[in-house]
């Protein structure tokens, strides 16, 4: 029974937003699954902070490895909390607009936690550089197209590809570095993309007929049968 | 003083490169942690040198600059700010180039966002660019901030038809039928030119599929280096021109300045950006030779 | 010559200062009063004609579409505004103003209906306040359908993807054995797990960014069912820090329930998976310090990624663990394949469970996930050829072909 429920209620809520669909008497039992899953997925938030609280605290009151970013995480929870909550130095008091300019919270969104944001991405500026220089070796005839690609998407991205091919006529503007770059990101790239694309989209329906029809059980803890 | 900073700095790289090419020819790999190093030179010196190079529009650039610029003074041009921070530094300059373009043509300029960080970031554009480098421009009558509102392509479905279903006020809590701007603008349909900036959901994509294609609206977009290519196959029938990553920005930046000479002095975010990126992607070309010369080397010296 | 000069005198007296007084009365009030054209105070605008009301089809009885001509006065510089709509509603005879809708157009939709009630409509030509004689709609009741004929073709290739799954998942029941290529991805997950038990370090399950209604997302928790079940079985640690609370949840039920299994019960911890953070880049960096802190020797992502991919693969390439990743994001596959020891690309990470289990219904659906594959590549073929052949020769009946097959893979809304 305690697998049953679950299975029956996959399968009523996948039929429905299927036939939702091609049936508009019961278009809007669709959108309002979708509103119950966000309100399910609000409250189990509470779950969600609350184990993040747990932890943290746990491992700070009893000094285990590492118990320092642990006060860090726990005191930048806290005062996120406090801030927003309670509309910390807001002028329009506890009923303003939770991010109102000069509000401590809009404050530490745009001093702490945006700069970090654009930290952690900037990340990816010297990691494509690593992986780069790992990933483009001419072990064979594939790779080697690939690695000849790169440079050409590199240089064509740059102003460097207008000042080495810009002197290529109109006629045979293709073999103009940036130009070339567009077409390879036009033409076989995304051909390529469009065709992964199309095997996921085949493949999410498969997946989610096997979920619906019960066949697909492992997300509930147990064996197939 | 700063040109032989550039030059000992250039050399310096230089010289780090060709010693890492022997090593390579050693056989020898290159720890991640000097690649690190020579990309953060490579983003460091061109900023803190200022080198910058010219830039020419290619074609999808410039045909989007080309509507804006032979759009008859006064045509309704609709701005829509959608992104957030973390992409701002990629996109900011494009919506900075066409908020100078759109009004130094005198045209009227509608801003908006289908992202919730939209309204702010147009709010602080009206701040920094129009009131900085347009202070006769009024609020209301040459240009107007509608704001945000949440639904993504769900908004553009109603205003495609009727803003008024959605919008009743501006973001200073102003009626929509008060302001001179919006005297005979009903929908979308009214405009003469879209244009989103941004590079995720809702984006440019959106934009051309439930407001300029079924409204039949030109439309023009700006997108971060990774969302362009999936918006390509869209130049040049359903969406009119787009500037994609940095050196679209770049592209036209340059174009405009080069023909208003008024803004010779603007800054340029996205040229200056380009030098960084330049000298980052010579350095990554060099490294994957590096690479590639360790790894043919370094099997030849295991084969012997 | 008294009598010859007194109308003279009566005009000087009294017509004259009237005429000023109320020249400059109406000169003062003028000023108060909008500039109005001479012509408008007169002019009442042409009425429309042809008023028709139709029923919005496929929908829930909500809609209706009014056309109407324009009026004779709607040209360019003509004297109308715009045409104001006025709904009836028969049963109760309530009225209400719509709107006005500008000159020039001679379309409306109100959505704004309940099905099974009469509604009439009212147009009026306007023009500076002054409206025209109004010009009525016939009645119309707007109706709910049953089925959404206009996405015909939708439903017909979905019946035939569907049904194709269907029909294998039940003949592989038969018994009949079904060849699945290899997918060195998912060979090597026993192969990794091995090795973080000789290392005697933990491994490290990512299960993307994305929320329980994510597929992506379920494909990763079904696969951490098979991983947790190996990983019981070793004795190993295994560690999980999750971006959305549900996912923690679901995620602690599948663990434990394969702890069970292997009769390991007092083995299963639930910190073992971890809520961190529903923000993408703190979540990735609170990873990243995990992945340097405990070095895990495995590292599996699998599920929803997106710019947050090539930071975490790349310090787990830094730490030197082994490295499996999945998704079914197209412009982040390219960072796994590169920085990642083995990528399931798109597709595979949906058909792991079934390829895993070897079980016969689960083959089956990969089975019927290929005819949908060979449908789509013929409509390719087909249609690339049509297209061109119609570009090439402009045979009208070519285009229209074109034109068709274009039709038959559009969904209208």
């Amino acid at each position: 029974m305690k697998r049953k429920i679950p299975v029956l209620i996959t399968f009523v809520v996948g039929s429905v937003l299927i036939l939702s669909v091609f049936f508009p008497p019961i278009e809007t039992w669709g959108e309002d699954f979708s509103i119950f899953f966000d309100i399910i997925a609000v409250f189990a938030f509470f779950l969600g902070g609350g184990n993040l609280l747990r932890i943290h605290t746990k491992k700070a009151i009893k000094r285990q490895k590492d118990w320092g970013f642990s006060i860090v995480t726990v005191l930048g929870f806290i005062i996120m909390l406090i801030a927003g909550l309670f509309k910390v130095w807001n002028d329009g008091g506890i009923a303003g607009d939770v991010a109102a300019p000069g509000s401590l919270f809009q404050m530490m969104y745009n001093w702490i936690f945006t700069p970090l944001g654009a930290t952690m991405y900037a990340l990816l500026a010297f990691f494509v550089a690593s992986a780069s220089y790992r990933a483009f070796r001419a072990k064979n005839v594939g790779a080697t197209i690939l690695l000849v690609a790169s440079f050409i998407i590199l240089l064509g991205r740059t102003p460097l590809g207008t000042y080495v091919t810009g002197w290529i006529p109109k006629s045979l503007s293709i073999f103009n570095i940036p130009d070339l770059a567009i077409w390879i990101m036009t033409a076989p790239n995304l051909a390529g993309q469009r065709a992964i694309m199309i095997g996921i989209a085949l493949g999410v329906v498969s997946m989610s007929l096997r979920l619906i029809l019960g066949v697909e059980r492992t997300y509930l803890g147990v064996d197939n049968e | 003083m700063s040109n032989l900073g550039l030059i000992i700095s250039l050399l310096i790289i230089g010289a780090g490169l060709l010693w890492l090419l022997i090593r390579s020819l050693q056989g020898k790999e290159v720890e991640r942690r000097i690649i690190f190093l020579f990309i953060g030179l490579a983003v460091s010196v061109p900023l803190l040198f200022n080198i910058t190079f010219s830039e020419k529009a290619t074609p999808i650039v410039k045909a989007l600059y080309d509507k804006i610029d032979n759009l008859p003074e006064g045509s309704n041009i609709l701005l829509s700010f959608d992104y957030g921070p973390t992409m701002a530094p990629e996109v900011q300059p494009m919506s900075d180039v066409l908020i100078r373009h759109v009004l130094a043509k005198n045209h009227h300029l509608f801003l908006m966002g289908l992202w919730a960080t939209g309204q702010s970031l147009g709010a602080e554009a009206v701040d920094r660019i129009i009131k900085g480098d347009f202070p006769e421009k009024i609020d209301g009558i040459d240009f107007v901030n509608i704001g945000y509102k949440a639904g993504n392509q769900g908004v553009l479905n109603v205003i495609v038809t009727d803003f008024r279903k959605l919008y009743a006020t501006d973001v200073g809590g102003r009626d929509l039928d008060s302001l001179p701007i919006f005297n005979g603008i009903k929908s979308l349909k009214d405009m003469d030119l879209l244009i989103s900036v941004g590079g995720g959901f809702p984006g440019v994509k959106e934009w051309v599929q439930f407001a300029g294609d079924p409204g039949n609206v030109p439309t023009g977009g700006g997108s971060a280096a990774v969302s362009a290519p999936l918006l390509y196959p869209y130049y040049p029938r359903q969406m009119l021109g787009l500037m994609g990553g940095i050196k679209g920005a770049a592209e036209y930046e340059s174009e405009f300045k080069r023909h208003y000479e008024r803004f010779k002095d603007m800054p340029e975010p996205g040229v200056k950006m380009m030098g960084p990126q330049t000298l980052a992607h010579l350095v990554i070309m060099a490294f994957i030779v590096i690479g590639n010369l360790s790894y043919f080397f370094g099997k030849k010296g295991k084969q012997s | 010559m008294k009598d010859y000069h007194r109308p003279q005198l009566l005009f000087q007296i009294f017509i004259l200062p009237l005429v000023v007084i109320l020249s400059l009365t109406s000169a003062l009030t003028a000023q108060e009063q909008p500039v109005i054209p001479a012509d408008s105070i007169i002019h009442i605008p042409a009425p429309t004609s042809n008023v028709v009301a139709v029923d919005y089809v496929y929908d829930r009885g909500e809609t209706v579409e009014l056309t109407w001509n324009l009026s004779p006065d709607d040209t360019i510089g003509g004297r109308i505004d715009g045409y104001e709509l006025t709904r009836i509603e028969q049963s109760t005879g309530k009225m209400d103003t719509l709107e006005v809708i500008p000159a020039g157009i001679s379309y409306y939709k109100d959505d704004k209906l309940t099905h099974g009630h009469k509604y009439a409509y009212l147009i009026r030509s306007v023009y500076f306040g002054a409206k025209s004689s109004p010009v009525s709609s016939n009645i119309i009741t707007p109706s709910i359908e049953i089925i959404n004929w206009r996405l015909a073709n939708l439903f017909a290739i979905a019946f035939i993807l569907c049904g194709s799954v269907i029909y294998f998942i039940a003949h592989a029941k038969k018994g009949k054995k079904l060849f699945i290529r290899k997918i060195a991805g998912l060979e090597a997950i026993d192969e990794a797990i091995g090795r973080a038990t000789e290392m005697g370090r933990p491994i490290l399950f990512v299960p993307g960014i994305n929320d329980m209604d994510d597929v992506q997302t379920i494909a990763g928790i079904t696969l951490l069912s098979r991983v947790a079940k190996v990983v019981a079985d070793y004795d190993i640690r295994i560690n999980m820090p999750v971006s959305r609370s549900l996912v923690m949840t679901t995620a602690r039920e599948t663990i434990k329930e394969a702890y069970i299994g292997a009769g390991r019960p007092d083995a299963y911890n639930d910190d073992m998976v971890r809520y961190i953070t529903d923000e993408q880049f703190g979540y990735v960096a609170a990873v990243d310090g995990i992945m340097v802190r405990d070095k895990p020797a495995t590292c599996f992502y699998l599920g929803a990624f997106f710019a947050e991919s090539l930071i975490l693969a790349e310090t787990g390439n830094s730490i030197g663990a082994i490295q499996i990743a999945g998704t079914a994001q197209p412009a982040q596959l390219p960072f796994f394949v590169a920085a990642c020891d083995y990528t399931l690309i798109g597709e595979e990470l949906f058909a792991a469970s079934a390829y895993l289990s070897n079980e016969p219904k689960q083959l089956g659906s990969l089975k019927g996930q290929d005819v949908g594959k060979f449908v789509a590549m013929i409509a390719i073929v087909i249609g690339v050829l049509i297209a061109t052949l119609a570009e090439l020769t402009g045979s009208s009946s070519l285009e229209n072909l074109s034109e068709f097959m274009n039709r038959l893979f559009t969904i209208v809304s």
